[in-house]
Order: structure tokens, then sequence, then C-alpha cells
């Protein structure tokens, strides 16, 4: 057992921490402190500088300014291994393990003192057992990782950590990726270690788990903290309004959609399973009328990829029904889909809407490479390519050299801008807008939503699907929150606001 | 932004800098030969031979004489032929290590329509022998790239194992049910003077198959950078998802252009059959399928570029024997430089990864 550490109470402290990528600062002025055997969450959307503060913490980045104390003794911290031996133990949102080894060899990789060059495996073996049963981990160091379930691979992060001597435990959104029971167990596990004397840090968005788990609550808002609470002091609602934020967000004047706008999209009850035979979607409703943006807000990993993949045609639902314009296209290919006047601009652009070692012409013409007057008896027509992909330049205005540089050298927000040409150009009906200004700066974000807006004037129907809710508030002719796979409620834009939003996106619905 | 002319200037800029990349390119295959000839010009003193005239006679070998030219540009139809069937389906992502195999499956299948109608004018003899072992060849990869589509199955796992399936049962064949009667050797009865390829360079054995290389070398380019289907093959290669999201049927891709890559070995086989062994025999390729990936890899997945891979590594080859029996040094030397191509043209990343991180060193250091 270790001594008694109550006698120093604050284990960790981080003050005035600022980072800045380029002109934007990720971290501005933050602090956190920890207590010994305490539990902090932190609390934010993405990209409110929650991981940032994390990489600091894991020597990953080095802040600009602000000071860092463990034990109440000033600490640089230089390197991810220097961070490991001041006691701090970072488990990924993503593991970090290899399949094929033992859990044993996991542990040990990369660690001299388990033995140099030949690790003692089975000395480590021992002192892993010791480890689990004094934490509770119930973990066979001998057993292979694949093997593993997701919860217990989980929980071998967590003894790889303690193993390394981690005193404070980061858990960066430990579960996005858990069963209810997994995380029951983990919770557990959590309560376990802060009885010991460990500190937690928690990283989440997910209010319930927030109020259930943590001592006291850091909430993170664009790189400040808005709050730092007890969580006696707090409640759910309260936290949402601190997460989100209160302020006016501009509401552009554009015409309502007329009433009897006639439905274009409709989705009939889609069920998708993932890989581990998990439901994503569950059961989903919606419907996206012409001349509308209907906003799918809601918090990362609620089924939006899944929802944006299932209608482009590259995931095949489980169950339900998809109709474009009346037709049932559940079982056409992406290809046919696109044919019926579906455009797709993917979350992900650089993995799937572009290929990024072609030149920006063959990025043109990924979708219409087989047709006319791109192609003739499968012989490609170069003319027509030149001179189309040269009108799209100039119109979009994507800056560049030349239509033969490749994807890879345009910025990121040039990038986007070539997805939009070419799927705009092709005069779809149905656009599926994904994470449609992720990674983009003021200006390329104000261009695409422009863009977005031209096409609903235009008569075409938008699923506008993002996370960010400044985004959503000013786009949306209707708003539904997406929860779990599932459509919690539809709002008008006239009703819609942030507080409510907020509250839906967290799994709240008795508002 | 730009007025017109600064515009037309960055444009001839770019245009430049792209032809310095693309000779860079050329320049790291060239690099890998040169390199590997230094290396090997060592290895060749320490046998205590001049390096200068054991290369001497090794191009002597290759190119010195009207047969040597046609011995080597012989010795390139199979490498340069399944090089670039090999170069469509590395395009497209599809690691086909399964030549050799299409190729003897190939080889036998030509030869056995050719035994079957010996009789037949060779102007329908011949293209219904190389259709017969285009489709077996296309027929025998394409198994590995349905085995990939449905079952997720590795086709470079399973290429390499259906090569040793192929090669002994075509082993087993010309031992047994299509061997010569009367012969003891693991070989077909002599094909009919009107199912053998016609010589086109006299006192050699140079055959037609030479000009069918070349001209499928130029259909293969104009297939893989003018066409949809070659179009679709370098995008699905570079980014199967993007483009599966953007309505190519990638599986069809995958699998066409393996048909391709089969075909194309199974083509090189009927060259050497009806080209130069005149009848299929138990051993009817020294290794061309594989040696032909190094080709491919080495002409840089350009149909061009595997053309002068394949010449260049067919000198060495016919080179070799007139090095060995001029100045003693042993033919093997010649196999050690082209395996020592290979591992300097596939480290060529590792060399500039190391010059990068010097040049870092350096800046830290200063």
């Amino acid at each position: 057992m270790h001594p008694p550490l109550s006698s120093q109470k604050v284990n960790l402290q981080m003050q005035g921490i600022t980072v800045r990528y380029g002109s934007f600062i990720a971290n501005d002025g933050v602090n956190i402190s920890v207590d010994h055997g305490q539990t902090l969450a932190l609390l934010g959307e993405n990209g409110a500088g929650k991981t940032t503060l994390m990489k600091v913490l894991a020597g990953i980045i080095k802040p600009e300014s602000g000071r860092i104390q463990i034990n109440g003794k000033e600490v640089q911290i230089l390197s991810p291994i220097h961070s490991q031996q001041l006691g701090i133990g970072m488990v990924h949102q993503h593991f970090m393990l290899i399949p094929t080894l033992s859990v044993a060899k996991n542990v040990c990789i990369g660690l001299k003192s388990a033995g140099y060059p030949f690790p003692n495996i089975l000395k480590v073996e021992n002192e892993l057992i010791k480890i689990s049963e004094k934490y509770n981990l119930q973990i066979d160091p001998k057993a292979i990782v694949s093997t593993l379930s997701v919860g217990t691979q989980q929980r071998v992060e967590i003894l790889k950590a303690l193993y390394r001597g981690a005193k404070i435990l980061i858990l960066d959104e430990p579960t996005s990726i858990l069963t209810p029971q997994e995380t029951h167990g983990l919770f557990g596990i959590i309560k376990f270690l802060t009885g010991q004397g460990c500190s937690v840090i928690f990283i989440s968005h997910k209010l319930n788990e927030v109020m259930e788990i943590s001592d006291r609550i850091t909430v993170l808002r664009q790189g400040k903290v808005t709050a730092e609470i007890s969580k006696d002091e707090t409640n759910e609602k309260d936290l949402s309004i601190l997460m989100v934020g209160h302020e006016f967000t501009k509401k552009r004047t554009i015409k309502p959609v007329p009433p009897e706008a006639s439905e274009l999209v409709k989705i009939d009850r889609i069920t998708y399973f993932d890989e581990r035979k998990l439901p994503v979607l569950r059961e989903l409703d919606l419907t996206v009328k012409k001349g509308e943006i209907h906003g799918i807000a809601g918090v990362d990993g609620n089924g939006q990829v899944e929802l944006a993949k299932v209608l482009a045609g590259i995931l095949r639902p489980d169950s339900g029904r998809i109709f474009i314009n009346g037709n049932d296209v559940t079982k056409l290919s992406p290809g046919k889909r696109i044919t019926a006047g579906l455009a797709h601009i993917p979350g992900d652009r650089q993995r799937l809407g572009l290929v990024m070692d072609v030149s920006l012409g063959e990025n043109f013409i990924l979708e219409t490479s087989g047709k006319e007057p791109v192609s003739k008896h499968g012989i490609l027509n170069f003319n027509n390519i030149r001179n189309t992909s040269k009108q799209l330049i100039k119109d979009y205005d994507i800056r560049c050299i030349s239509v033969d540089q490749t994807a890879a050298t345009l910025s990121g927000g040039n990038q986007q801008k070539l997805v939009l040409a070419r799927e705009f150009s092709r005069m779809p009906k149905f656009i599926i807008a994904m994470q449609p200004s992720r990674g983009l700066d003021v200006g390329a974000t104000e261009f695409v939503h422009e863009k977005l807006l031209e096409q609903r004037e235009n008569g075409n129907g938008i699923l506008l699907i993002s996370t960010e809710l400044d985004e959503i508030f000013e786009l949306s002719d209707r708003i539904s929150v997406i929860y779990e796979g599932k459509i919690l409620a539809t709002l008008s834009r006239e009703v819609a606001n942030r507080e409510r939003i907020g509250l839906l996106m967290t799994g709240k619905t008795d508002v | 932004m730009f007025n017109k002319a600064d515009n037309h200037n960055i444009e001839l800029e770019f245009k430049k800098q792209r032809r310095a990349e693309t000779l860079t390119a050329a320049g790291s295959s060239i690099g890998a030969v040169i390199l590997a000839l230094i290396i090997g010009a060592v290895i060749i003193r320490l046998l205590g031979v001049n390096p200068f005239d054991a290369y001497r006679a090794l191009i002597d070998g290759a190119f010195g004489t009207k047969n040597s030219i046609a011995e080597t540009l012989l010795r390139a139809v199979p490498l340069a032929i399944t090089g670039i069937g090999i170069t469509a389906a590395f395009r497209a992502s599809i690691f086909n290590v399964g030549a050799e195999g299409q190729l003897y499956l190939g080889a036998t299948s030509a030869v056995c329509v050719g035994l079957a109608f010996p009789t037949l004018h060779p102007a329908i003899l011949l293209p219904l022998m190389a259709i017969a072992g285009m489709i077996t060849g296309a027929l025998w990869g394409g198994i590995a790239v349905l085995l990939k589509l449905k079952f997720n199955a590795n086709e470079m796992i399973n290429t390499i194992m259906m090569n040793y399936i192929a090669i002994y049962f075509v082993s087993w064949l010309v031992h047994g049910p299509i061997q010569q009667p009367g012969s003891p050797l693991g070989q077909t009865a002599g094909l009919s003077d009107n199912a053998i390829l016609p010589i086109i360079l006299k006192q050699t054995r140079l055959h037609i198959g030479f000009i069918i290389t070349l001209l499928m070398v130029l259909l293969t380019g104009f297939l893989i950078y003018r066409t949809v289907w070659g179009y679709q093959i370098r995008v699905t290669g570079k980014n199967m998802f993007a483009s599966q999201a953007a309505g190519i049927k990638v599986k069809w891709v995958f699998l066409s252009s393996m048909l391709f890559s089969g075909a194309m070995a199974g083509l090189a086989g009927f060259f050497e059959a009806a080209g130069i062994q005149h009848r299929m025999i138990e051993n009817i390729s020294s290794g061309y399928g594989y040696t032909a990936i190094v080709v491919a890899l080495l002409g840089q997945l350009n149909p061009f570029g595997v053309l002068l891979a394949a010449i260049l590594f067919g000198g060495l080859q016919i080179g070799a024997s007139t090095m060995e029996t001029a100045v003693g040094v042993p033919a093997s030397a010649v196999t050690l430089i082209q395996y020592l191509i290979v591992i300097l043209f596939i480290g060529r990343k590792a060399f500039s990864l190391i010059i990068q991180q010097m040049k870092k060193n350096r800046k830290v250091a200063a």
C-alpha cells in the first residue's frame, strides 16, 4: 500500500497555460488543478481546447506561457518520456496497443527498465499481476491483446500507465467506445484509483457521466475556462449552457421555406450496426424538403459519420429505407445515387473527398470520368477536362498555380473549394454536407456557407451535419439533434435556441 | 491576385518544376543502377578481375553483335510484357506476385491449342494460341482477386501460393497427360511450323513477339494515361475510399486490372513457348514473373520505363555469360548486381530520409 498522501493535497496545478497554432489560440490562459484522490472532469465541445491542454501535460506540445506544478514543485515538461517520469499517464481515445502481443509485452514496449535489450517478461508479468490485483483491474498479463474486449483493452492501457508509475491519470473521452456496462465498470475502477490516492482527469462532453464520476468540473469553451466548480454546486442544465455558451449568433435574413415545399428526401427507420455489432443508428427518421437546409446538431460520435455514409451509399444500412424524390435508393450504389442527384461533401475530405496525389483536373472528374463530355467511348477528353477545370478554379476562386498540380499541394480551404466545385457543378438536387467548414479559416468558412445558401436558393435540399452549433444556427431552416443514433427532436429555426439544443445534445429531452 | 503575365510566368515555373520532378524520379532509377554497377565493380575487383574489362565484356555480350542484340531483346520480351501487366495491377494497388504461375499456365494452354490444331493457317492459329494463353493467365490471376473481394484474402500471399500450384500442375502435365510420347523429358511434342512465331531478324531467334511487345507497351501507355479505365485504376490505387465514394466501381477496377495483368503474363508465356522453345517444357521461365516485378518498379510503373528496364535486365542477363567466358567472372555476379539494383531502388526513400536527418542534425549542431 502507498503511504497516505493526503498530507500534500494538491497534486497537479496548471496556471495560465496558453497555446497558439499560428494565429489560432487553442488555450488562452487556462487554469486547472487536481487534488490527490480526486477526479477532475474537463468538459467542452470539440475544439474547445481539451486535447491541446492534455497534450501539454503529456509533453507533446510546449505552451507559449504558463506554469505547471506537480506536488507543489514547479516543473517543465520536456518530452513524453519526461511526462511519464513525472507520474503523468495518458490513456488515449484510440488505444496505443499492439494487438498481436500479450499484455505484458505491450507494457514492456519502449521501457528499458523492464530489461534491455531483452525485457524480463516473467518479472513484468508478476509485477503486473500485483498491480492488477491492487487496483482491481482483472487483467491476465499473458493474454493476447487482440483477444480482449474493448473495455479490457482500455484497462490494459490504464495498467500500462500505472506500471510506469502514473499518479495522475488522464482519460481522453474514455467512454466514447464503451458499452454502458463497460462504462459502469470503468467508473468503478476510477473510484478505486482515486481511493488509492491517484488523481484522474476525465475528458468528456457527456454531461451525465461528468456528473456521475467527477469531484470537480472545469468547463472549457473556445480555449478559455468558463467555469471551475465543484460537482455539488452545479447541475446538467447549467453545465450545458456553460459548455455551448449564450452569445447571440448572427442569423441571416433568408426567405423562409414555404410550408408547402415538397419533400425531397425521406429517411425511414434506418438502423446500422458497426463491426462490433453495436447499433450506431437506431431507427433514425429524417426528412429534407426542397430548398431547405436541415441542420443535424450533435456531439461528435453519435452516428453522424455513419448517417452521412449510409446516405451516400458507402455503408449499407441493416434495415430501413431511403427515398430521394420518392424513389427508393436504399439499394443503389454510390455511383447510381450520384446520377440520381446526390452530392456528398464528406467530413474527412482528404480521405473520402479527394485523391490527394493526382492533379486538380483529375480530381474534378472523379465522379464523371465515365460520362460525356469528360470522356467518349472510354477515352478521356483532356481538352474538355482542362477547360472545365480552369473554369471551376475561376468560379470557386481556388488558389492554385496550375490544373496539373496535385490536390495535396492546396491549402485546406482550397481543397474544400475543390470538393464544392466538383459536387455543385454536377447540378445536384440533394447535398449532404458533413462538417463543411472543419479546419477552415473565417474567409473560407464564409465562402462555403455562401455556396451552401446558393444551392438552397436554387431549390436544392441540404442536410448539414455539424458539431459546430454556430454553423448549424446560422444556416439551418430546421434543426434536429442526433443522440446515440437517434433524432431526439426537430425544431424550427424560430423556436430553436442554444440552451435547448445544447441540452438535447447531451441526451436530455425533458425540457 | 495576379495579373495575366504573372500567372503565365508562375505556370511556366510550375511546368519547369514538374519536369525537374519527373527527371528526379527517373534519376532515382538510373542512380540505383549506377550505384549497383559501382558496388558490382568493387566485388569484381575483389575477385581479382579488372572491372572495366568485365563490364566491357558484359556490354559486348549484350549489345556487341547483331545476334547478341537480338538475344538481349528476346530476353526483354517476357520481362517487358509481364512488367506492363504488373504495372497495371500495381497501379490499382493490386499486388500481383503471381505472374510466374500465370505465365506457366498461359504457355501451357497456348501450346495445347497449337498441338490440337497443327494444320490451321498461322494467321488464325497464332492469334488463337495467344488468346488461349491470355485468357488462362487472366483467369488464374482473377481467382486471387475474387478471393480478395469475397473473403478479404490478401492477394499478395495468394498469388505467391498459386504460383506453386500452377508450376507443379504444369510439371505434372508435361510429365503425364501432355508429355511427348516416348520422351523421358518433361516436355510436350514440338509445335508444328504453323504454330511457331515467325523470325523478324534473319540468322537470329528474334521473333515477331518483340514487335507485339512494343505495340503492347504503346497500348498500355494509352490505356493507363488516356482512358477512363486507366484513370479509374490510377485514382483507385491512390485512394480507394474516395474513388468508391465518387461512384467508381472499385471491385471491377481491382478485378479488371488483375485480368489484364494475368493476360499479359499469359501472353509472355505464349511468346516463350511459340517463339523460343517451340513446345511446352517444364522450366519454361527462369523466374521472369518475379524479375518482371522488379522491372515494373524500376520502370516507375510507367510502361515506357518498364520497356527500358526490361531491356537493361535482358542485357545484363545475356551479357553475363560472355563476361564469364571472357574474363572469368561468374555469371552470378550479374544476379548479384540485379538484386543490388532492387535493394538500392527500394531503399531510395531511406537514402533521402537519411540525408534529411543529416541536414537536420547539422542544423541542430549549428
